[in-house]
């Protein structure tokens, strides 16, 4: 029973994580149409400029910060020179996406070479906590990842759904010529979701890189997870995210506690066969 | 037309390319295979560091011919271990071929070498058992002892020492911590040591926290087996869980490139007992001059060099002497070389070492235990040596061999 | 012009490039070839096509001679026929699956099957053998020639890649290639004047699967052993790349993509920081993706006759595939 505990809470608290770094993906992708393959390498650049950040200043906060800025103006310059000029060209963006990040990569590699890093969270995180109720402890850590998720989701939700900067991003997508006629900056829009969506992953890479660490590498895995997130879930929504990000997180927690050799297996298997069902996702819009 | 003006740009390649490989008579071409990308980048690192410094030490020459070396990239996968290798050989004409580092890496360099008879390989630092222990190839020489051999006396240790009557065992699922487990639960289970789990988990995990919350609260510690980024994301998780179990450590696990690492997920690691082919402590003169020139050639490079340094230096090392025995002659699809190479009693950092008659190294082993410095460097303190492991672990071949090969389940432990 | 080339290249080039830059590029550009039958004329971009290669190369190493004791040694020809049989079924089977999506979420799904089959694989010891997979598979002997030596296996690899060349450019004239053109031009319009717009597109699966099989036969016997890393991620986006700098509208794309890639592959870590050639490849890859189209069959075709270009069928990749 009580690894069944466990394995769901890691399973949720895992969610949490790739939630954290599908929802940028998601963002960007429902909503502007862009295939962003380099979302891996904005996770690991934010990690690594989050971690220099945070030994400099001493905080983990300004870490998380820095982490989350830093990326934001990556992404906002790469749709600036690069994806405006190639909206509505899927093929050519996941392209273009594969090559930054093989270039990313390997620059990274040379900048902070090929250790893990680890960052040194805050006291109060340190350690493990008493659950009530229960004969267990758990990792406070992964508990704060937790909350932070939902922190992040639902303002993200509402942003999307009942700001006035939601409404023009939404409107941009559909319409993009009717929005531009009422006088808005349909780009600037554009820009500022596509930082938005880029810094989430930034800050992500801090988040993970303190439950987990910083490696090369960490860049595909964590793009192929948001792959896997956004599509089982749908794209460009937020409870696709995080539903997405649900089955997932439990997918692989219980697959590798009952049935540790092909747990990793099942999570693909997984979303082969939702895709096959619905190929837009569980809650994508056809 | 399009086509004509294609071949005309491939065969200028061609021609070009082709006319590259220039050997003059007083050169020995040495091609070095190490990790250089994935998981294990930093002890990829580590390894040429090694091949150089038995260069250097030579001065770069030897019996009056100069020593050139081209390396090679691999990511730990076979595949891009066979095509280095390939390419040392077959394009820059590399003689001698030192490397690769990673278990499964060895097992397909050794069939690779079969098809290369006018070539000599010496392992890099992999040490998976059946690169040499089954179907061996003549002219794949391993200087290094395999994953079993490293364990040496650990399995006693724990038992006898320690006093923990079972552990459970996390280690990556491919060849090389099989051996290493291997070598540990062969004596601890004989001395009536229990493993109730092991957990193979695929190489590069980065989320173990499933795996602790599976760990049996009724063993005694953990015998852990990761390397490079594995091992410090479990460190971390591990303490993070409040996990209180005391650990064992396979030698890659407790290597300089993990206790030299960033964070604090290392400071687990002190108390831990374990065994390797290096002891930081080690007051030898030939183990402490070797990390003197390894810190005067790197001021970068780790504090004290790690186990994959070392490797790699004693393999390029023993192929120098056995080069200065026979004057450089390679004639003869290298037969004096070979010889040499095989009789050769070598002076190493870590004592003294000679080959079997599978070309599988007999060495000393360093039991130790992971301290903190003044300093606050975390390095493993010498505790005994075992003298002149052989890759049977002192068994008779027969007796031996009939455990049958390395894998999940064996030995069983029952 | 090309086979009086291919004939004289023996003469002049090295073992090392017969084998590792000629031979390499040959098979690497027959599973591009799949890729381009699939992607440039049906509209169908998987990554997929590397798995499908690597199940036809362990269904060689698992039937045929190997040095693991897991192979069951038969005969090399039979192994390779049993192969080519698992990668038309394979194809036809991922062609079933994907059949409902389209564009992006094509990619996708085919990722996801691919990243599957490298977990099977590197999970299983029963039959892939895990992580360290087979090795010691040599390519047999025909007639006392030994196809392991450089120029015949040169041979027997260019000459496959001319015969499968030759046979999708023959599929691409032909009314199923005129068909399959159709519906990724125009998928409803294909389907009103009443081709059947899923039949075509399984039967294209089921070609490429034969083609990749072929190259996944070739593969196996050129790099003597097969692992997961060898259907990894890594290998899947490679194939995708090669088939993407050579330009998707032409099978001729695929081996020029491939020797290209072989060629850089090969010697980046030679021309640049050993530990930066990545950085190379990457750069070469963005630089063609960005100033063509059509990869560098468009670049060539810039080159050497501009107006040329109004002749070759347009390549409409996916962009303005409609989702459902």
């Amino acid at each position: 029973m009580s690894l069944f505990i466990l394995t769901f809470l890691n399973g949720m608290t895992l969610a949490a994580l790739y939630f954290l770094v599908a929802a940028g993906f998601s963002l960007i992708f429902g909503l502007m149409r862009n295939v962003n393959l380099a979302h891996g390498s904005f996770f690991l650049l934010g990690g690594y400029i989050g971690f220099e950040a945070a030994a400099a200043s001493g905080s983990w906060l300004l870490g998380v910060a820095a982490g989350f800025f830093a990326i934001a103006l990556v992404g906002m310059a790469l749709q600036v020179t690069v994806f405006r000029w190639l909206a509505g060209q899927e093929l050519r963006q996941t392209l273009v996406t594969i090559a930054i990040s093989v270039i990313a990569a390997d620059l990274m590699l040379a900048a902070w070479g090929a250790q893990s890093y680890q960052f040194d969270m805050p006291e109060i995180f340190w350690g493990a906590l008493d659950l009530p109720g229960l004969d267990l402890r758990y990792s406070r850590y992964r508990l704060f990842i937790l909350l932070v998720a939902v922190v992040i989701g639902v303002a993200l939700w509402l942003i999307l759904n009942k700001s006035r900067l939601g409404l023009m991003i939404r409107a941009g997508v559909d319409n993009r010529e009717m929005l531009e006629a009422t006088g808005i900056n349909v780009q600037a829009v554009f820009v500022l979701t596509f930082g938005l969506g880029a810094g989430l992953a930034g800050l992500a890479g801090v988040i993970g890189g303190t439950a987990l660490s910083l490696s090369p590498g960490e860049d595909l895995r964590y793009l192929l997870a948001s792959l896997v997130v956004v599509i089982v879930g749908g794209m460009g929504s937020v409870g696709g995210a995080a539903l997405g990000a649900i089955l997932v997180g439990l997918a692989d927690s219980f697959g590798l506690a009952y049935s540790p050799t092909y747990g990793v297996v099942y999570t693909f298997v997984l979303m082969i066969a939702i895709l096959t069902w619905r190929p837009q996702g569980l809650l994508g819009r056809a | 037309m399009k086509t004509a003006y294609q071949n005309g740009t491939a065969l200028a390649l061609v021609l070009g390319l082709a006319a590259l490989p220039a050997f003059a008579q007083d050169t020995i071409q040495f091609g070095a295979i190490a990790t250089l990308e994935g998981p294990f980048a930093v002890l990829g690192q580590e390894g040429i560091r090694g091949v150089e410094m038995a260069i250097a030490q030579f001065g770069g020459t030897v019996a009056g011919k100069e020593i050139t070396l081209e390396v090679g990239s691999s990511n730990a996968q076979p595949d891009t271990a066979i095509a280095a290798a390939r390419k040392l050989v077959e394009q820059d004409g590399a003689a001698i071929v030192v490397g690769p580092l990673s278990g499964s890496e060895g097992l397909a360099i050794r069939d690779y070498a079969r098809t290369q008879p006018g070539v000599t390989f010496l392992n890099g630092a992999s040490a998976a058992q059946d690169t040499t222990l089954r179907n061996p190839a003549e002219n794949f020489f391993r200087w290094n002892p395999d994953g079993a051999q490293w364990v040496a006396g650990l399995g006693e240790l724990t038992y006898n020492e320690m006093g923990y009557e079972s552990v459970a065992i996390v280690a990556e699922d491919y060849s090389f911590p099989y051996t290493l487990v291997f070598g540990f639960m062969q004596p601890y289970c004989e001395l009536g040591g229990r493993v109730p789990e092991r957990f193979w988990v695929p190489l590069g995990t980065k989320d173990y926290s499933t795996v602790i919350a599976s760990i049996p609260q009724d063993v005694d510690a953990i015998f852990v087996t990761l390397g490079g980024s594995d091992a410090v994301n479990f460190l971390s998780q591990y303490q993070q869980a409040g996990g209180d179990k005391p650990l064992v450590a396979g030698s890659i696990t407790v290597d300089q490139s993990i206790l030299s690492s960033r964070g604090r997920a290392k400071e687990q690691l002190i108390g831990t007992p374990t065994a390797s082919p290096v002891a930081d402590t080690n007051t030898d003169a030939a183990w402490t001059s070797f990390v003197s020139a390894y810190q005067e050639q790197f001021p970068d490079g780790l504090p004290i060099p790690s186990l994959f340094a070392q490797e790699y230096y004693i393999s390029t090392l023993a192929a120098l002497t056995a080069l200065e025995e026979v004057d450089g002659d390679l004639s003869d699809d290298q037969a004096a070389f070979r010889a040499a190479l095989s009789a050769l009693e070598l002076q190493t950092p870590a004592g003294m070492r000679s080959l079997d008659e599978n070309r599988q190294v007999v060495t000393d082993i360093f039991l130790s235990q992971i301290i903190e410095t003044d300093e606050g460097q975390l390095v493993s303190q010498l505790i005994s040596t075992v003298p002149q492991v052989n890759q049977t672990l002192g068994f008779d071949r027969e007796t031996f061999l009939a455990y049958g090969e390395v894998g999940r389940d064996n030995p069983s432990c029952d | 012009m090309l086979v009086l080339a291919l004939v004289l290249i023996p003469t002049i080039a090295n073992d090392f490039f017969l084998v590792q830059i000629f031979a390499q590029a040959a098979i690497l550009g027959l599973i591009a070839l799949s890729l381009m039958l699939l992607g440039g004329w049906g509209g169908i971009v998987s990554l997929s096509q590397m798995s499908v290669a690597g199940l036809a190369g362990y269904t060689l190493a698992i039937l045929g001679q190997s040095s693991m004791s897991q192979s069951l040694g038969s005969n090399s020809w039979l192994a390779a026929a049993a192969a080519l049989a698992v990668a038309l079924i394979v194809g036809f089977g991922i062609g079933l699956l994907v059949g409902r999506t389209r564009g992006i979420y094509t990619i996708m799904i085919t990722l996801a099957i691919g990243v599957a089959v490298f977990y099977l694989a590197n999970q299983n010891y029963a039959i892939f053998n895990g992580f360290t997979g087979y090795s010691g598979i040599a390519a047999p002997h025909v007639l006392g020639v030994d196809l392991r030596a450089p120029l015949p296996f040169y041979v027997l690899c260019v000459s496959l890649a001319l015969m499968g060349w030759a046979g999708v450019a023959a599929l691409g004239r032909s009314s199923f290639g005129k068909a399959l053109i159709a519906t990724r031009d125009c998928e409803r319009r294909a389907a009103a004047i009443g081709f059947h717009v899923g039949r075509h597109r399984l039967v294209a699966h089921t070609i490429a699967g034969l083609l990749a099989g072929l190259g996944g036969i070739l593969l196996v016997w050129f790099n003597g052993r097969i692992s997961p890393g060898t259907i990894g991620v890594g290998p899947m986006i490679d194939i995708l790349i090669i088939a993407v700098i050579g330009g998707m509208s032409r099978p001729s794309g695929a081996f020029l993509g491939a020797f290209v890639f072989v060629l850089l592959r090969t010697f980046a870590i030679d021309l640049v920081d050993p530990e930066r050639f990545n950085t190379l490849i990457g750069l070469v890859f963005l630089v063609i993706v960005l100033t063509s189209r059509d990869g560098l069959l468009g670049l060539l075709g810039k080159l050497s006759k501009p107006e040329r270009r109004k002749m070759s069928p347009r390549l409409k990749t996916l962009e303005r595939e409609e989702t459902s």
